[in-house]
C-alpha cells in the first residue's frame, strides 16, 4: 500500500514537470471546451449545458493516450525492469498511474465546470452527484484502457497506431462530437456497443436532464463493470520487460474487455432506448430556444423514425 | 566462522528463449563475503544467469536459492534481500537524483539513509539533477547507490562498467573494493579480464551458457602452468604445428590472425622462433610478452578472445 502510494506521487511530480502533458490534458480539453462552447452552443447557456456532458466525456476519454504513451515508454526506456527487482508489484504500478491520472484530471473537469458557470453562465448542473460518479468511472475505465494498449503493443508506434483507432470511432460514434440525435440510425445502432455512448449519454442525462445516480444504473453498472475487467486484464497483461513480447493468447484476451458493450450493445439495441432519450433531449433544446443552435447537419438527420417513441 | 552454506547456490541451472539454449548447465556457489565473477563474452548466458537469481525471469531447469530463497517462488522476500544495478535499464528523464534515492529506499523495510548514500558516492553537487542531465559515469554511481538503499545482503552487478571511459571505470573499482571491505556478498558479470582480476575472490568463465573454467584468479592463472606469453603477429601465415615443436613451447594456437605461445622457457622460444622465421623466409610484424592472465585461462578454454 505504501508502494502504491509513493509511486501514485511520483507518477504526478513526472506529469507535471513533462510539457506533452500540459498538452494533452490541459490545453487540449479546454480547446474541446471552448469550440462547443463558444461556436457550436454560440454562447446559449442552455446549449453549453446541453453540451457539457459530451465535453466532459471527451476529457475523460483522452486518458488512454497518455496513460498508454507513458506506461510503453516506461517499459521501452527499462525504467520497468529497474523497478522491477524491488519489492514493488505489477498492480503497485498499474493501479499508481490511474490514481495519478485521476488526480491530475480533476483540476482540468472543475475548471470546465467554472468556466460554464463564470463565462457561459451555466447556472445548474443538474444531478452533479450523478456526474461525479459517472466521471469517476469513465475516468478509471478508460485510464485501464489506456493500460491494456500498452500491454499489448510492442513498440511506441504501434500504440499510437492503436490508439488512434480507438479514439476515432469513440468521439465520432458516441455523440461525444455530433450528438447523438444527429447520427444516422445505423450509426446509433453501432454507438450502442462502444462504451463511450454509455459514458457521454450517461453524463448528458445526468447534467442536462438532472437525471440520479439511480436512473442511470445501465450507465454507471456498465462502466464499473468495465473498469473493473479491464484493469484486471491489465494486470493478466503486464510486462515488466522490453524484449518479452506479447504472446499470441494475450491478444485474445483482450476482446474480452470488448465483450461486456458487445452484450450490452445487443440487450439495448432490442429493448434500449437510449437513442430516443438522446432524441428527446436534443428536441427539448430547440423547443424553448426557437431556432437550432447546432450547424448544417440538420437535414442529414433527417431519419427521425425512432424505433420506440419517447415514454 | 566456520563454514556455513553458500549465500547462494546453483545447481545446473538451464534457461532457453525459443529454440536458443543461453545457459546449458550452470553450477557454482558463493560465500557470504565473497565477491564471486562470471568472466565471459556477450552472450554467453551471464546476464540470464544474474536475472534468474534476481527472481527477474523463470527457470526451465535446475535449482538455484539465494539467501536461502527460492528467486522464482519466494522472489517477494527476495527481493528486499538484494540490491542490483541491472545492464540496460534506466530512470525517468525529469525524476532528481535525490528523489530517485528515496524513492526506491521507500519501497524497503529495511533501509539506508539517502543522504550518506548520496554522500559516499560524490553525487551530492548533483541530489537536484534530473536523471537525463548526468553523465554516463553519475548515471552509474547512482545505481551502485540505488543498489545500496535497502542495505541489501547480496549485491548483483552486471557489467557494471560496460560502456564507461577508463577513469570512470576505475572509480567504480574503488567503489566495489569498498563494498568488497564492508564484507557485502557481490556476483558480478563482466567481460573485461582487468576487473575480474581486480575486483573478484573467485571466477567462473562462461562460455556458450556453460562454465568452463572456475577458481581464484590465480588459480586460474596456474592452471596455464607457470608459463609465459608469447604473442607474435607474422607476415605470412604459419602452422600451428611448427611452432608447438620450437624449443620450450607448452602450447602454440592462432588466435584472431596472432600467435599466442605458452612457453616455459621464454628466453629460448624467441630466439627459436626467429630462426624458425628466418628459416622459413618469414618476417615477425610485431611480439609482445607477458605474464598469464585470464584473458588466456579464456582462449585456452575456448580457443577465442574474450574482446567483442
Amino acid at each position: 500500500m505504501r508502494n502504491f502510494a509513493t509511486l501514485t506521487r511520483m507518477r504526478i511530480q513526472l506529469t507535471l514537470r513533462n510539457r506533452m502533458f500540459l498538452f494533452f490534458t490541459v490545453l487540449m480539453p479546454f480547446a474541446f471546451f471552448f469550440l462547443y462552447a463558444g461556436v457550436f452552443a454560440k454562447g446559449q447557456p442552455i446549449v453549453v449545458k446541453f453540451f457539457f456532458g459530451p465535453v466532459i466525456s471527451l476529457t475523460v476519454m483522452g486518458s488512454f493516450w497518455g496513460l498508454s504513451a507513458a506506461l510503453v515508454m516506461f517499459r521501452e526506456q527499462g525504467i520497468l525492469r529497474r523497478f522491477h527487482v524491488t519489492p514493488v508489484t505489477a498492480s503497485d504500478m498499474l493501479a499508481s498511474s490511474i490514481v495519478a491520472n485521476y488526480i491530475l484530471m480533476f483540476p482540468t473537469v472543475l475548471l470546465e465546470f467554472l468556466f460554464a458557470r463564470y463565462i457561459f453562465h451555466v447556472t445548474h448542473f443538474g444531478d452533479l452527484l450523478a456526474a461525479f460518479i459517472l466521471i469517476s468511472v469513465g475516468t478509471i475505465s478508460f485510464a485501464s484502457l489506456g493500460l491494456v494498449v500498452a500491454s499489448v503493443t510492442n513498440t511506441m508506434q504501434e500504440t499510437q497506431v492503436i490508439n488512434q483507432l480507438l479514439w476515432l470511432p469513440l468521439i465520432f460514434l458516441s455523440g461525444a462530437t455530433f450528438p447523438l440525435a444527429f447520427l444516422p440510425h445505423v450509426v446509433q445502432k453501432v454507438s450502442l456497443f462502444l462504451p463511450a455512448t454509455y459514458l457521454v449519454q450517461g453524463l448528458q442525462r445526468a447534467i442536462f436532464n438532472s437525471l440520479p445516480i439511480w436512473q442511470l444504473g445501465v450507465q454507471v453498472g456498465s462502466l464499473t463493470f468495465w473498469a473493473i475487467l479491464t484493469f484486471f486484464l491489465s494486470t493478466q497483461l503486464f510486462r515488466w520487460e522490453p524484449e518479452v513480447k506479447v504472446p499470441r493468447n494475450a491478444k485474445l484476451l483482450v476482446l474480452a474487455t470488448a465483450i461486456p458493450f458487445l452484450l450490452l450493445g445487443l440487450w439495448e439495441n432490442k429493448f434500449g432506448n437510449i437513442p430516443a432519450q438522446a432524441q428527446s433531449a436534443y428536441d427539448s433544446l430547440s423547443a424553448p430556444a426557437k431556432s437550432s443552435p447546432p450547424p448544417d447537419s440538420q437535414k442529414e438527420s433527417d431519419s427521425p423514425k425512432e424505433p420506440d417513441s419517447p415514454k | 566462522m566456520p563454514m556455513a552454506t553458500p549465500i547462494i547456490q546453483v545447481e545446473n541451472l538451464v534457461k532457453s528463449y525459443g529454440d536458443v539454449q543461453a545457459v546449458r548447465g550452470v553450477s557454482f556457489s558463493v560465500e557470504e563475503g565473497e565477491v564471486f565473477g562470471l568472466l565471459g563474452p556477450n552472450g554467453a548466458g551471464k546476464t540470464s544467469t544474474v536475472e534468474i537469481l534476481e527472481g527477474l525471469r523463470d527457470l526451465d531447469g535446475g535449482r538455484v536459492s539465494v539467501c536461502g530463497l527460492d528467486p522464482q517462488r519466494d522472489s517477494q522476500a527476495l527481493k528486499h534481500e538484494i540490491g542490483a544495478a541491472l545492464q540496460s535499464t534506466s530512470l525517468p528523464d525529469k525524476l532528481r537524483v535525490m528523489e530517485a534515492l528515496r524513492l526506491f529506499s521507500s519501497f524497503y523495510k529495511r533501509r539506508r539513509n539517502p543522504e550518506e548514500l548520496l554522500k559516499r558516492f560524490g553525487l551530492e553537487e548533483k541530489r537536484n539533477t534530473f536523471y537525463s542531465q548526468l553523465s554516463g559515469g553519475q548515471k552509474q554511481r547512482l545505481a551502485l547507490a540505488m543498489a545500496l538503499v535497502n542495505d541489501p545482503k547480496v549485491l548483483f552487478f552486471d557489467e557494471p562498467t560496460a560502456g564507461l571511459d577508463p577513469q570512470v571505470r576505475r572509480e567504480i573499482y574503488d567503489i566495489i573494493e569498498e563494498l568488497k571491505h564492508e564484507k557485502k556478498t557481490i556476483v558480478m558479470t563482466t567481460h573485461y579480464i582487468e576487473e575480474a582480476e581486480r575486483l573478484c575472490d573467485r571466477v567462473a568463465i562462461v562460455d556458450h551458457g556453460k562454465v568452463v573454467a572456475l577458481g581464484t584468479p590465480r588459480e586460474l592463472k596456474t592452471r596455464s602452468g607457470g608459463t609465459t606469453r608469447i604473442e607474435v603477429r607474422l607476415a605470412r601465415p604459419e602452422t600451428d604445428g611448427a611452432l608447438k615443436k620450437l624449443e620450450g613451447v607448452a602450447d602454440a594456437r592462432e588466435v584472431d590472425g596472432a600467435y599466442v605461445i605458452h612457453s616455459h622457457r621464454a628466453p629460448q622460444t624467441i630466439v627459436a622462433i626467429v630462426k624458425h622465421l628466418e628459416a622459413q623466409g618469414n618476417e615477425l610484424v610485431s611480439l609482445e610478452i607477458a605474464s598469464p592472465s585470464l584473458e588466456d585461462v579464456f582462449i585456452e578454454m575456448t580457443g577465442r578472445r574474450l574482446r567483442d
